[in-house]
């Protein structure tokens, strides 16, 4: 169990995390007809667009509110509302949600109470649903981002209900997936829970935005996402299920706005957390069964489990990444015998951290991923594309998790949840582990001297391989 | 089968050396001692496999098999010998003999021209031609085209004459070496002699195993002059009458081989193994008194003692942390020959238990080694369908499963762990250091928590486990959660 640490320095060599207003866009992007809108410098929106568009290898339609050195002292409130102007009449967006950004954030703007004002002069934005989320960069990682967009959006758009009222549609589940559930990912889970003849609300919804779609015209808003008339219609589910601990704070609000009970799944990678979670899903559909095809696919992991164990027994490698993320992967590592010998992280808010099954965590940078890798002797690295310098440097395999993956594409079909999942996770694992070309031992590896030349063929010879 | 080709089958059969043999009346040796195969449950592989597993690893050889594709073409590049130097071992030469070919009897003149390409593009010092079944049954001479080959292109093409059917993979490795006998050692001589110099004959250097030893033969000035055929060059296999001493690793299949050279050039042998770490002395021990018998240096025996101490106290430094990891495992084994025996003292030296061991391919001797080691023979297993084999698993209660390849699933399957000592295996495990690397390969193994996740009955199976000691990270039961639920039972969650 994982004790974290924060290094003491000026210095971050190599940064890991994304910043937190870039998660909260991303969390937007999973809207219906949405454009994410930064409050801050031009700037920090063209490199979070840049950095997203070249992960997801499609338009991103992030705006900003362009503050300059005038609105900056005077106060951004009119930027913010020239802003949502001109994107209502760009793009007829249904949904904006706004990010702040360090530079708002530090001159500290009552932003909510002059939305509000706006929102209520502006008569003319019709039925556009604006939302705000507090995402100063210097505060928290990218998943810490996403969360406060996910719970801003349960705040201004779920109903409070009368437990007494109550209208519960008993086969609707609410889900919640954290920053690092990708695209592909929210598919499979839906498959899960629609196997139970349960239907749920994803909040926010990539797998409909950002998988990757050749949409039929040019839209300048958000591709497809959750429903708008779903988002207040999670009030009726019969639960809410949240995907990574970081969501905990959203899920409990909005079981809060709903009265349902509230379930949070730190990981659904790994044989156990997915049981666990298909457990949930029996209980809350009443059977005590399953169709075969969840059964098939567990059978399959099993066999997985086995074939890749050979790789895994015994495997030190150093992770990077976000905590949900970092525990995710780790836990099911863990299961298979792999031994995290560094591990690297983003957020000192999650509490996920301290279950990593790690002696430490530092919260740190690709610098430290380097030096522990190094330290330890670890033999695979896992983190986003920027960790290939450090697995360059250290002549190692690198497999890619978390955001950005720029360097490869197909980031948004990964898939690492559920039985399926969790099988192509580890066979990745054991495949990079395979494919080391430093694993053919050599004489010298043993210290033994070399052939007498005499016996050498004196002839030139083809080395084929 | 050819009548040459019987002759020599015959008279592998009638092996001196072979203390089974010489239990037999001359009418039942004369029946040889490949037991007929059953259809329909045979499952090793054919003579032409057992030869190529003999001779391939020698590094510097071009390996041509003269067939159809399959034979050559599905066993290519499978094999975890290691070289040092040359890897022309690891490429594939056939003939890839088409129907037409074999129809139109084109056959010869096809292999012929394959060696003289193999000698033009890779000017190799031999190419060893492999006769499988087809080739034979066609009548392919393929002595004669390599007769010819040789003088028209002045390399040695050296005929392995083993077509499949011959008999068994075993049979295979005992003709291979009597083709290197016949045809290859003893035509060269070596630059320079020493009286330590030795043959190691039927060890493979399967993932660099021959390393693992060679660093201890280097420190007491013991030369490998000759190897049939861990990481050969195809002059040691052409020297090794100049040996002074023959160890014989895989004491079976190559005893013939060895015996011959003792009649022939009075090199003596011993059987001994590198497997283990009292085996590993045994061998050394047995190496160095025989050399000084044969004139070297009285002191060897001296430096010997010293090697063996050092070493077997920096080994036995090193398994100490692993024991309490592994003591009190059970173990059943599944190998074949030498390994029976060598292995289960191996492993009793750490506290594992041998619930059985196999002696398929083992010899009397072997057998008698095992009963010694196991106080009797009610765990010696012949031959084991894979279906008894599971049975046997869950019978004796095994915790580990150490075999080879093929007996992976069974185990697997089983939710048992499997241990890989054989030929495909990817760690080498001989020696001092080999066996520390074994102990390691158990430990990671069993102590894997794999284990314990996939013995867990699935959701649908009744209960799941005992909770899980509490994250402290679930929502506590908040004061806003409402009335209870078909999913508000908190047991309901206990696993997540
Ligand atoms: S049995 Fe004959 S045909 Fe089959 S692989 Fe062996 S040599 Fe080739």
């Amino acid at each position: 169990m994982a004790r974290l640490t924060r290094p003491r320095r000026a210095l971050s060599t190599n940064p890991l995390k994304s910043s937190a207003p870039l998660g909260a866009a991303m969390a937007y992007l999973g809207i219906e007809g949405a454009v994410p809108l930064f409050h801050g410098a031009q700037g920090c929106t063209a490199f979070a667009m840049v950095h997203m568009v070249r992960h997801f290898k499609e338009a991103i339609p992030l705006q900003t509110t362009a503050m300059n050195e005038v609105s900056t002292i005077l106060g951004g409130a009119e930027q913010i509302e020239e802003a949502i102007a001109n994107i209502r009449k760009r793009a007829h967006p249904r949904f904006i949600g706004i990010a702040s950004t360090a530079l708002t954030e530090t001159r500290g703007e009552d932003v909510p109470g002059e939305l509000r004002e706006v929102l209520a002069r502006r008569r003319d934005f019709g039925d556009l649903k604006v939302v705000y989320a507090s995402t100063p960069d210097f505060e928290g990682a990218m998943e810490d981002g996403w969360a406060a967009a996910v719970t801003a959006i349960v705040e201004a758009l779920v109903p409070e209900t009368d437990p007494q009222q109550r209208n519960t549609d008993s086969r609707q589940v609410n889900v919640l997936p954290s920053a690092c559930v990708t695209p592909a990912e929210i598919e499979e889970i839906d498959r899960l829970i629609r196997a139970f003849g349960l239907t749920p609300i994803f909040l926010p919804d990539l797998s409909t935005a950002l998988d990757g779609h050749l949409a039929e015209d040019w839209s300048g808003r958000s591709l497809g996402g959750t429903r708008l008339d779903d988002i207040p219609a999670m009030a009726r589910s019969a639960a809410t299920f949240a995907i990574g601990e970081s969501m905990q704070g959203a899920a409990r609000l909005l079981g809060a706005r709903g009265g349902m009970p509230v379930q949070v799944f730190p990981s659904l990678t790994g044989l156990r957390a997915v049981d666990g979670f298909v457990r949930a899903l029996m209980a809350l559909a009443g059977t005590a069964d399953a169709p075969p095809a969840i059964r098939r696919d567990r059978a399959r992991l099993q066999d997985a489990m086995l074939d890749a164990h050979f790789q895994t027994g015994g495997l030190r490698y150093a992770i990077a990444a976000d905590p949900d993320l970092a525990y995710a992967l780790s836990s099911a590592l863990a299961g298979m015998g792999a031994e995290a010998v560094a591990v690297v992280t983003t957020s000192g808010t999650n509490p996920i951290v301290e279950l990593i099954p790690a002696e430490e965590a530092v919260l740190g940078d690709l610098g430290d991923l380097e030096a522990g890798a190094r330290k330890a002797g670890a033999g695979l690295l896992i983190a986003h594309a920027h960790g290939r310098h450090a697995a360059q440097a250290l002549g190692l395999p690198l497999l890619r998790a978390g955001f950005p993956i720029n360097d490869r594409l197909g980031a948004q079909d990964i898939c690492r949840v559920g039985y399926r999942g969790t099988r192509a996770f580890l066979f990745e694992v054991a495949n990079a582990v395979l494919s080391h070309p430093h694993d053919a031992a050599r004489p010298e590896d043993f210290g033994a001297a070399p052939i007498e030349p005499e016996f050498e063929h004196d002839r030139p010879q083809t080395a084929p391989h | 089968m050819s009548d040459a080709l019987k002759k020599t089958v015959q008279e592998a059969f009638n092996e001196p050396g072979c203390a089974t043999n010489r239990a037999k009346s001359a009418e039942a040796r004369k029946k040889g001692c490949a037991k007929p195969l059953t259809p329909g449950a045979a499952a090793g592989g054919c003579a032409f496999d057992g030869a190529m597993i003999t001779l391939q690893p020698i590094v510097d050889v071009a390996h041509l098999v003269h067939a159809p594709l399959a034979c050559g073409g599905n066993s290519w590049d499978n094999r975890g010998s290691a070289s040092s130097g040359s890897m022309l071992y690891k490429t594939g030469f056939t003939t890839d003999l088409t129907e037409l070919d074999i129809v139109m009897g084109k056959g010869e003149a096809k292999l012929y021209a394959a060696i003289r390409e193999i000698v033009e593009t890779h000017a190799p010092p031999a190419v060893f031609v492999y006769a499988t079944c087809v080739t034979a049954m066609i009548g392919d001479d393929i002595a004669a085209v390599c007769k010819a080959a040789t003088e028209a292109f002045g390399t040695p093409a050296i005929p392995v004459d083993v077509p499949g059917y011959a008999g068994s993979k075993n049979l295979g490795c005992k003709l291979a070496g009597e083709m290197m006998y016949r045809h290859v050692i003893g035509t060269v001589e070596p630059e320079r002699m020493t009286d330590c110099d030795i043959n190691i004959i039927g060890d493979y250097n399967l993932n660099g195993e021959l390393w693992q030893i060679k660093p201890l033969l280097d420190r007491l000035g013991i030369r490998i002059i000759g190897s049939l055929s861990a990481d050969a060059r195809y002059r040691q296999v052409a020297v090794m009458h100049r040996a002074r001493v023959t160890m014989l690793v895989c004491s079976h299949a190559l005893i013939g081989l060895a015996r011959k050279m003792e009649d022939s050039w009075g090199i003596p042998f011993f059987e001994g193994s590198f497997y283990g770490i009292s085996d590993t002395s045994e061998a050394l021990r047995t190496m160095c008194r025989m050399l000084v018998e044969r004139g070297a240096a009285e002191d060897l025996m001296d430096r010997c003692e010293a090697l063996i101490a050092e070493e077997e106290a920096k080994a036995r430094a090193a398994l100490a942390p692993y024991r309490p990891r592994v003591e009190g495992r059970r173990v059943l084994l599944y190998t074949g020959g030498h390994k029976s025996w060598s292995v289960v003292s191996a492993l009793q030296e750490l506290g594992i238990e041998v619930v059985g061991t196999s002696v398929r391919k083992a010899t009397e001797t072997d057998k008698a080694r095992v009963i010694r080691i196991m106080g009797d023979e009610t765990h010696m297993y012949e031959n084991m369908a894979p279906k008894d084999m599971y049975a046997t698993l869950k019978a004796a209660k095994a915790d580990i499963l150490m075999s080879g390849a093929r007996s992976q699933f069974v185990a697997l399957k089983a939710r048992t762990p499997w241990i890989d000592v054989n030929q495909e295996k990817h760690e080498p495990y001989a020696g001092y250091m080999g066996m520390v690397d074994l102990v390691r390969a158990i430990d990671r193994s069993v102590n894997n928590p794999v284990w314990e996740d996939v013995r867990r009955p699935a959701p649908w199976d009744g209960p799941g486990d005992a909770p899980r000691p509490a994250t402290g990270l679930r929502p506590a039961a908040a004061p806003e959660d409402p009335a209870p639920g078909p999913v508000n039972d908190p047991k309901d969650f206990e696993d997540c």
